[in-house]
Order: C-alpha cells, then structure tokens, then sequence
C-alpha cells in the first residue's frame, strides 16, 4: 500500500470515528434518562402535584397540564400564522417582499428563546401586570411561527405544479386552487411541520421560565403564572432534595419521551410524503 | 418556479377571466401578505421592544456596561464583562470541539452509499437536535460533569496544564461546575445544526469535480480534500456561524453546568457564567426599581443581534455556495 493510500484509509477512518463520536452522547443521553427516570414514574406521578421540600413522592401533573395548556394555545396561534406565510411564500410571493420574508423566517429560526421569552415579559407581562400562561404561549409562538412557515414552504412547493394548473385550466378560481387542491395534497407535509413546531415547544424552558414562571399547583387560567414540564426539571434538578431530583428525571423521560415520539413520527410521514410526491 | 410563472400567464391570457374581480382571490392574498408582513414586524417590534427596556441602562451606564466587571443591583451598577466573557470562551470551546466532528460527519455521510448506515445515523444526528435543552442539562449537571470533573480535569491539568502559555486554560479548580463542562455540552448540541447544513453544502458540489478527480487517480481523502472543500469551504464557514449563533444564545443547559460563578478566569477548569444564563437567573428576582431589568433586556438585545447577524451572514454564505455550482 502506498503511503498516499494509507492516508486515504486514516482518513476514513477519521470520518467513521466522527461519526462514532457525534452519536456516543444520544445513545448515553437515552440511556440515562431511561435509568434514572423509570423508577421515577408511576401512577403518581401523573395525577399528583408538587410535594414540599423533602417530603418524597409527589408528581408533575400540574406541569403536564400546564405545558399542555401553554403548547396548545401556542399550536392555535402559530400554526394559522405559520401556514398562512408559507402559503404565501410558496403560491402568491415573488420579487422583494417575498424574498425579505423568506430571509426574516429563516434569521428568526435563529432567535436565542431566551431573547423571546425576555421580548414577550417586556411586551406582554408588564402589560399585563403578571406571569401567565398566555404569554408563554405567545413567546413559544416567536419560536414557532418561523418553524412552521419553513417547513411548510417547503412542504408545499413538493405539490406539483401539475395538479394547479389542471386546477386553473377548469376555471377554478385561484383561492379554490390553493385551498382545495395544494393545502390538502400538502397535508400530512403540514402536519410534519406542525409536529416539529410542537416538539420544540414542548422542551423550552428559558422562554416559559421568563413569561409562564412556574406554580406549584395546578392552574388551568391562561391568565396565571402556570408550570410546565421543562421548567419543574430545571427547577428540580438545581434542588438538594433527592426526592426532587427524581422527580426531574422522571419528567425528563416524559418530555424526552414526548419530543421523540413527535420527531421520529414527523420524520416518517415526511418520509411517505416525498415518496408519494417525489 | 419557471412552470409556474407559465401557468400564471395562461391564466391571465383569457381577459374576461383577469377582468371579473375575484374576491376569494384578493381576500386569500391579501391575508397571506398581511399575515407574512406580520413576521416582519415581529423581528422588528423584537428588537424595538428590547431596545426600549435596554435603553435607560445603556444611556446610564454607557461603554461600562460592556467594560465593567462589577455586577451589583445593590449599588445600581452593571458591567457585563464577565457574562460577554463567559459566553465567548464556552463558545469557543464547543465550536473548536464540534467543528472537527461535524466535517467528519458530514464527509462520512456524503461518502457512504449504503443505505443501512446513511439512514439511521442521519435520523440518530436530526433526533440529537431534537434533545431539549433541559434534558442536556439534566444530563450535564448527574452524569457529564462528574465524569468529566473526575477524569477529563485531572488529566488535562496533568498534561497541557504543564505546558507555557497553554497551561493557564487548565490550572485546576475544585469547582464542580466549570467553562469546560458547558463548552462539551455545547458542542454535542450544534454538531447536529453544523452537520446538517455542511452537507447540504457539500451535496451541491457538482459530481463532475469528484469523478474528475477520482478519474485522474485521486485517493478519496485526495479527492475530499482538493475538490470537495474547497468549494464547500464558504458554506461550512455559513454552517459555523450558525453553530455559534446557537451556542451563544443557549440557556438552560449551560446555566446548569458552568457554576455561574462571577469573575473572569482564564482557566477552562474554573466556573463562568454567560449572558443567557444570567438572564435566566436573575430576571424573575429583579426588582422594578433600578436599573437591573433594564440592563438584563440590554444584555438581550446584545444577544439576539449578534445571533441574527450571524445567522443572516450563514445563510448569505451558504446561498452562495450552493448557486455557485448548480
């Protein structure tokens, strides 16, 4: 072998170790939160709230229900914005605007969620006069909106052209064509998005932590500071308290379980889609 | 897009059609573009919202809110210098660990043509930037860090802490949270978003430049790197500073890991704190008089130009790149 061939193969072996290296921390991450989370969850810890400091037991349900409250109202917002701009983007939009919107949703993807959560405490939550589950669901909508606009532009520009100009040539009005034919053929590529949002909204914590704050009991008033999952295992796994921290990882295993669930699902329905349209 | 400009123009050739005023038509359109219009305005009421909040601390304080390192809601005086340094060295340290990992992958998966590893190791890497953040530093905070306290720390204070000039990045401390912790954390955490973005960079090399290179007798690694990075090369610079726009801007996990200890140390080894992470902590318990709220949005709006530009920048880059070569 010559000396040049023998640097080829270290290099490929230098690519597989990456590989190796870039995948050892999810297989541990998946790992741990399995070990120490199990022991964690049992009946429980659904249906009860916070325990006091050091008094073992307890569970997360207020949390589960007030990420689902926080995640749901973000989902009603963000998604008729985010599908509404992509529509746009991908069947009305040319020349700048189209462009400066486009380039606005993907800079945007970058918003550190600390810097919306610290955006809608100072637009929302001094208006307001309190913490609330609202405005963690309209700075989880900051975060959301581009998510969804992105990734259902993408979606839909999947639906071929075919299928709108055989719309067009039978006389049906454009609004008709968009509505009738692109939005549903591009359908299950909308839910992808929407799934994706949804994940990512489940497993903020910097946004909520500056608009929702958090609440040791359950609250189901959009107006009130209210908990939410990621927020419990911050606050829990900083805490002293062993029972706490079980009860951190206990929930990290529900929103890891949540968020990979929603990933993994939305991956193989964008999967079928692009067969079915590829 | 060129089909679709055809169809438009057929469409609008029959003029009885484009005459009769279609209001489905307009009212569809009209509330798409208010809507997009309406994420415009989101980005700027963002910054003008923050740059509001931030300007009674910014006109107080003037350049020492950036100079300083005295931190005191007590006596109303903020300097930031610790948080800016914090925040670039943790920075620093992911991107230096990250990049090397997220080139190898992304070669790895351009090179490889079966399907049985591309597929799987591409899920597992897009389902790594799925991991919220708390979940990382959860992770960080019960498992990493003592691993990585107990053998990474000793070992390098033993070896490259021995050495001149270098050595003062590892003088050890007995700090359990420390930079080097939160550097790892986050590191694993852009490899998926540098990974993803410089292959969508190197799939647009045009395969000519590779056959022609492999033709000619070029080894692979020959091959990679005299005609696949080069021409990749200002899209994997797009791709960097998108991993550090989100490194910077991360919270949560770095908050967990780095100690939050105040103070400018030029050991790795010792504890820092970055501008997310007292953001996070401070702003629940600040109090409406005084400067602290305001000088906490400040801190905010540093951030989130410095990510927005970096990520305008990447994409800029990363276009270029890839029409480049179509």
């Amino acid at each position: 072998m010559t000396a040049r061939k023998a640097a080829s193969t270290l290099f490929m072996g230098a690519l597989w170790v990456a590989g190796l290296v870039a995948v050892i921390p999810l297989v541990l991450i998946v790992y741990y939160v399995l070990l120490k989370g199990l022991p964690a969850v049992h009946v429980g810890f659904f249906t009860q709230t916070a325990p006091p400091p050091g008094v073992p037991g307890g569970g997360m349900s207020q949390a589960m229900w007030g990420t689902g409250l926080i995640v749901g109202m973000a989902t009603l917002i963000s998604v008729p914005l985010g599908v509404l701009t992509a529509v746009y983007l991908s069947e009305f939009g040319r020349g700048r605007l189209a462009v400066g919107v486009r380039f606005v949703a993907e800079i945007l993807l970058s918003t550190p969620s600390i810097v919306a959560g610290a955006f809608i405490w100072a637009l929302v939550v001094v208006a307001m006069h309190s913490f609330s589950a609202l405005a963690g669901a309209i700075a989880l909508t900051v975060l959301m909106w581009p998510i969804i606009t992105r990734a259902t532009e993408e979606t839909l520009r999947l639906v071929p052209d075919e299928l709108r100009e055989a719309a067009l040539a039978l006389g049906v009005p454009r609004w008709k064509m968009v509505l009738r034919i692109v939005i549903p053929t591009a359908g299950s590529g909308i839910l992808t998005a929407v799934m994706l949002a949804v994940a990512r909204g489940f497993g903020e914590t910097a946004p909520i932590l500056l608009t929702s704050l958090g609440n040791d009991f359950l609250n189901t008033n959009p107006l009130q500071p209210t908990d939410a999952v990621p927020l419990r295992i911050y606050n829990y796994a900083q805490s002293a308290f062993p029972a706490w921290q079980t009860l951190a990882w206990g929930g990290a295993i529900t929103l890891l379980g949540a968020v990979l669930v929603l990933s993994i699902g939305a991956r193989l329905l964008s999967d079928r889609q692009q067969r079915r349209l590829g | 897009m060129e089909e679709r400009s055809t169809t438009r123009s057929v469409s609008d050739a029959g003029v009885p059609v484009r005459r009769r005023l279609r209001i489905g038509d307009l009212t569809l359109r009209g509330g798409t573009v208010a809507v997009s219009l309406g994420l415009v305005v989101l980005l700027a009421g963002l910054l003008v919202v923050l740059a509001t909040g931030a300007a009674p601390a910014l006109s107080q304080l003037g350049l020492s809110f950036f100079t300083s390192r005295q931190w005191d809601p007590v006596t109303n005086h903020f300097g930031a210098l610790p948080y800016i340094y914090g925040t670039l060295v943790t920075s620093t340290v992911a991107l230096v660990l990250a990049l090397p990992v997220s080139i190898g992958l992304a070669l790895l998966l351009n090179e490889v043509r079966s399907k049985w590893v591309r597929n799987p190791l591409t899920v597992l890497v897009d389902l790594l930037a799925a991991i919220p953040s708390v979940v990382y530093g959860l992770w960080g905070l019960f498992v990493l860090a003592p691993a990585l306290n107990t053998y990474l720390a000793p070992f390098l204070a033993r070896t490259l802490g021995k050495l001149p000039v270098l050595g003062a990045l590892f003088v050890p401390t007995p700090a359990v949270g420390n930079m080097l912790n939160a550097g790892v954390i986050l590191a694993v955490m852009i490899v998926p978003i540098i990974t993803a973005v410089t292959r969508e960079v190197i799939a647009t090399v045009p395969a000519d430049l590779r056959e022609a290179s492999l033709a000619l007798g070029a080894t692979r690694f020959e091959s990679i790197r005299m005609a696949v990075l080069p021409y990749a090369r200002s899209g994997i610079v797009g791709a960097t500073m998108l991993g550090l726009g989100r490194a910077l801007g991360e919270t949560i996990a770095v908050s967990m890991v780095i100690g939050n200890g105040l103070g400018i140390s030029a050991s790795l080894l010792a504890p820092g704190y970055t501008i997310p992470a007292v953001i996070a902590n401070e702003f629940r318990e600040a109090t409406s008089t005084g400067l602290q709220h305001s000088a906490l949005l400040a801190l905010a709006l540093v951030l989130v130009v410095i990510a927005l530009v970096l990520a305008g920048a990447s994409r800029l880059l990363v276009r270029r790149s890839e029409r480049g070569f179509r």
